[in-house]
């Protein structure tokens, strides 16, 4: 496989995962901001944190106003993170890569984009938006179904999947640290209706809620929470179920060489030391040292993956 | 956009007798002929098509649309905002070709990119023809198409037209005419392949009454021919690959296409370098040897090295690669100097030089503007001629005479008289027409074709080629950047 295909089916998937990741952390925001009791623009602040976009934000706006913050992440072109952006990207990248995928999977990702363009030619009221969130969400899954139905399980399925659970893992560890420090600032909330209300939102920008209900019967609890999303195997956006599909497509690509796997290497050790945790030990150790740490060994990966498969040269 | 033609924007108003005396005088209809009753070829689409409602042929119309839209197959058009990629319109109604007009093409499409072959190996060997007094050698030495880099170079199995896009325009029941012979990266088989895919999707019946060939072999073929002409380095399997100048190429659809069909790699010159005297692609493994490279980039841009020095979608030193034989390059580095206009002129003299016979393929009276005589009689019928520089493509500095104003005119004949060497004037012919989808039923469209040639051990023609149509009624502008659409070209079977 050329690696510039390889780097074209990482990308692709990225974006794709981006773009339904930017849609999520909206409709959180915009749950959180119909369930204030006072008006205010915490909520939206955090979700442009979350995005990991915040000094792009502060550059265009002033402040933090449901209609700006809207428009930054679904429609704005100078945000890479927006959904336009995103679907822009992941399309060039399918583009670059039509022959690697297979015409279902061209397709989707085309009329995506088409459907895409379409909705958000103009701004999106607070009241068009959970219509528009419904259709992103519709797209991705579109674009999701025809990835898992119809390609080979080769090393080109497996190179999109890394892009999927790279940017997937990246964007869980986020929502968790943001949540963490702006949602907890004193002990005084602990247990408060409000400090329900914020957990549940970290659950729903992961789509997590219902599950969670299933999994515990109980309360929100912190220490249940952090563990659903970090340590959680069949939790599908928990970080150690990115690393075990990470250490899963690794495997198949690594199968195709006999040099030494850094990137495998790296994954498990990873996993390893995911495994050698439970919630306590992680508050214990610092929750935001422990997903700083973890957001910056998932980069060092997505690094690793592109010298190793020689992703630019 | 893709279709790099140059235009055919002859008038429809059948000019002075002097210049055209045995020019059909009336429009050749290829449904209908000249008379009301439809010609035979299209005996079998009549019948089913006057069974059809035509409010639903107008909702297939849409869904033709729709489905060209959905799997993207678009050209890009850059404009001064960001590029914005557009459909070229697709008619339902299919141009026919009967199985007995078909051999007859296709036999002069063979004979003409034979010699077109030979004569170009010539130019770059021994000179025969520039020595027999044929061509003069100032046109062939001085033209900006000609490869120095190329003298002496054998390509492999002595192939340099793998590819060749034959644009012909019919104006009689009898009378076919080449308007141009694109012999460096022709383009539009994609068009042809997918139009035909959305034809039978949408009305297999149809294809179950008519009996039409197949072009779906076209990939298949173009791989085994490719093959054929593998470079002595080549040990075991050839590997092959399209060179594209990028996503962002109008034709880069088309690229992705043939890599896809042919089940290649897609690459660009920054997958390329030369690692051991080959040609090698970056894969995630490592470099891996490519031995024949389908490129669909300009000769300028291939090597920085030998070529143009600016150029980023080439690779350093390929040139040296396939003087060494250890890479077969498609269409070969020099072929740009037979679809140059002035070279077309001589295209009779070239056939009958190269192969012997009569060409059986005629060219359209072509005056060079070069011979003081054939000048004055131009600038005297300058307002019935269409003038086209000859390096020039995609219809720029051209004039056509019957719809210039007098000014026009006369500025055109000043710089005619300047540089008369850099002209060459046609006539304006009367191409045949095939009916169209309109909101009121069927009506007349001027229609031009580009049959694709493979020639490698063996010349193989794909039965039909790319129709191109023009969309507006009495125009004759068929290129796609200017509104013409494409329609499905079909060869019946015996």
């Amino acid at each position: 496989m050329l690696a510039k295909t390889a780097n074209g089916l990482y990308w692709m998937s990225r974006y794709i995962e981006r773009s339904e990741n930017t849609a999520r952390l909206l409709e959180t925001g915009l749950r959180m901001a119909l369930t204030r009791i006072e008006p205010s623009h915490d909520e939206w602040k955090s979700v442009v944190e979350t995005a990991g976009v915040e000094s792009a934000y502060i550059q265009m706006h002033e402040e933090y106003s449901a209609q700006n913050v809207i428009d930054f992440l679904l429609r704005d072109k100078s945000n890479p993170s927006s959904v336009m952006s995103a679907i822009d990207s992941a399309r060039m990248n399918a583009r670059l890569v039509r022959t690697a995928i297979t015409r279902d999977v061209w397709e989707s990702i085309n009329e995506s984009w088409l459907k895409l363009k379409d909705v958000l030619k103009r701004p999106v009221s607070d009241s068009q938006l959970p219509t528009i969130l419904g259709i992103i969400r519709q797209q991705s899954a579109l674009i999701r179904g025809s990835l898992h139905g119809t390609m080979l399980r080769n090393e080109t399925y497996s190179f999109s999947r890394l892009g999927t659970f790279i940017e997937r893992a990246d964007n869980t560890a986020r929502i968790i640290d943001v949540k963490y420090y702006v949602l907890l600032p004193s002990d005084s909330y602990i247990g408060s209706s409000l400090d329900n209300v914020q957990w549940e939102s970290i659950l729903r920008s992961v789509s997590a809620h219902r599950s969670y209900r299933w999994f515990y019967k109980a309360d929100y609890i912190p220490t249940n929470i952090a563990e659903f999303l970090i340590l959680n195997k069949s939790m599908p956006r928990s970080l150690a179920f990115c690393y075990d599909k990470l250490n899963e497509n690794l495997n198949v690509i690594g199968r195709l060489h006999n040099d030494q796997n850094i990137c495998q290497e790296h994954s498990c050790r990873i996993l390893k030391m995911l495994d050698s945790h439970d919630a306590t030990s992680i508050f214990t150790t610092g929750l935001h040292e422990f997903l700083t740490n973890f957001i910056d060994e998932n980069i060092n990966l997505g690094t690793k993956i592109s010298e190793q498969y020689r992703f630019y040269q | 956009m893709p279709l790099s033609l140059t235009e055919i924007m002859q008038n429809t108003k059948i000019n002075n007798t002097d210049i055209n005396s045995d020019q059909t005088k009336t429009q050749f209809d290829e449904m209908y002929g000249t008379t009301d009753s439809n010609r035979l070829p299209y005996d079998g689409y009549n019948e089913w098509f006057k069974q059809q409602d035509p409010k639903s042929l107008k909702k297939k119309s849409n869904e033709a649309e729709t489905i060209f839209r959905r799997s993207g197959i678009t050209f890009s058009v850059h404009g001064k905002n960001e590029p914005t990629e557009r459909l070229i319109p697709f008619d339902i109604v299919p141009r026919i070709i009967s199985s007995k007009e078909w051999v007859a093409l296709s036999r002069g499409l063979e004979q003409r990119v034979t010699a077109i072959n030979s004569f170009i190996h010539d130019i770059y060997h021994g000179q025969e023809i520039i020595r027999a007094g044929v061509i003069p050698e100032e046109l062939i030495i001085k033209n900006q198409a000609y490869l120095s880099k190329m003298i002496g170079v054998n390509p492999p199995g002595d192939v340099y037209t793998h590819i060749a896009g034959i644009d012909i325009i019919r104006t009689s029941e009898n009378e076919f005419f080449v308007l141009e012979d694109n012999v460096r990266t022709p383009s539009g088989v994609s068009y042809m392949l997918e139009n035909r895919e959305t034809m039978m999707q949408m009305f297999p019946e149809l294809f179950a009454s008519v009996r039409v060939r197949s072009v779906s072999d076209y990939p298949k073929n173009l791989c085994r021919s490719l093959n054929a002409v593998a470079p002595p380095g080549c040990q075991g399997a050839p590997t092959i690959a399209v060179l594209t100048p990028g996503i962002y190429n109008s034709a880069y659809f088309e690229h992705a296409f043939l890599a896809d069909h042919m089940g290649v790699e897609l690459v660009e010159g920054s997958d390329l370098r030369v690692v051991n005297g080959k040609i090698a692609m970056r894969t995630i493994l490592g470099f891996q040897t490519i031995d024949i490279l389908y490129r669909r980039l300009d000769d300028d841009y291939l090597d920085p090295l030998n070529f143009n020095p600016d150029s980023m979608l080439g690779v350093p030193g390929l040139m040296d690669v396939y003087k060494a034989g250890n890479i077969t390059i498609a269409n070969a580095p020099g072929t740009g100097i037979a679809d140059d206009k002035a070279i077309y002129s001589y295209m009779p003299e070239i056939v009958e030089f190269y192969t012997g016979t009569r060409p059986l393929l005629n060219n359209v009276p072509t005056y060079r503007c070069s011979e003081t005589d054939t000048l004055a009689f131009v600038l005297d019928n300058l307002s019935d001629l269409v003038v086209k520089e000859v390096h020039g493509s995609g219809g720029y500095g051209m004039l056509v005479g019957p719809a210039a104003s007098k000014r026009e005119l006369s500025e055109f004949s000043k710089k005619l008289v300047n540089k008369p060497e850099n002209y060459i004037a046609q006539p304006t012919l009367a191409l045949s027409t095939v009916p169209i989808l309109v909101k009121s039923g069927l009506a007349p469209r001027h229609v031009d074709l580009r049959p694709f040639v493979l020639m490698s051990d063996k010349i193989e023609i794909t039965p039909g080629g790319l129709t191109r149509v023009a969309l507006k009624e009495n125009s004759l502008v068929v290129n796609s950047s200017q509104g013409g659409g494409t329609k499905d070209t079909w060869v019946l079977n015996e």
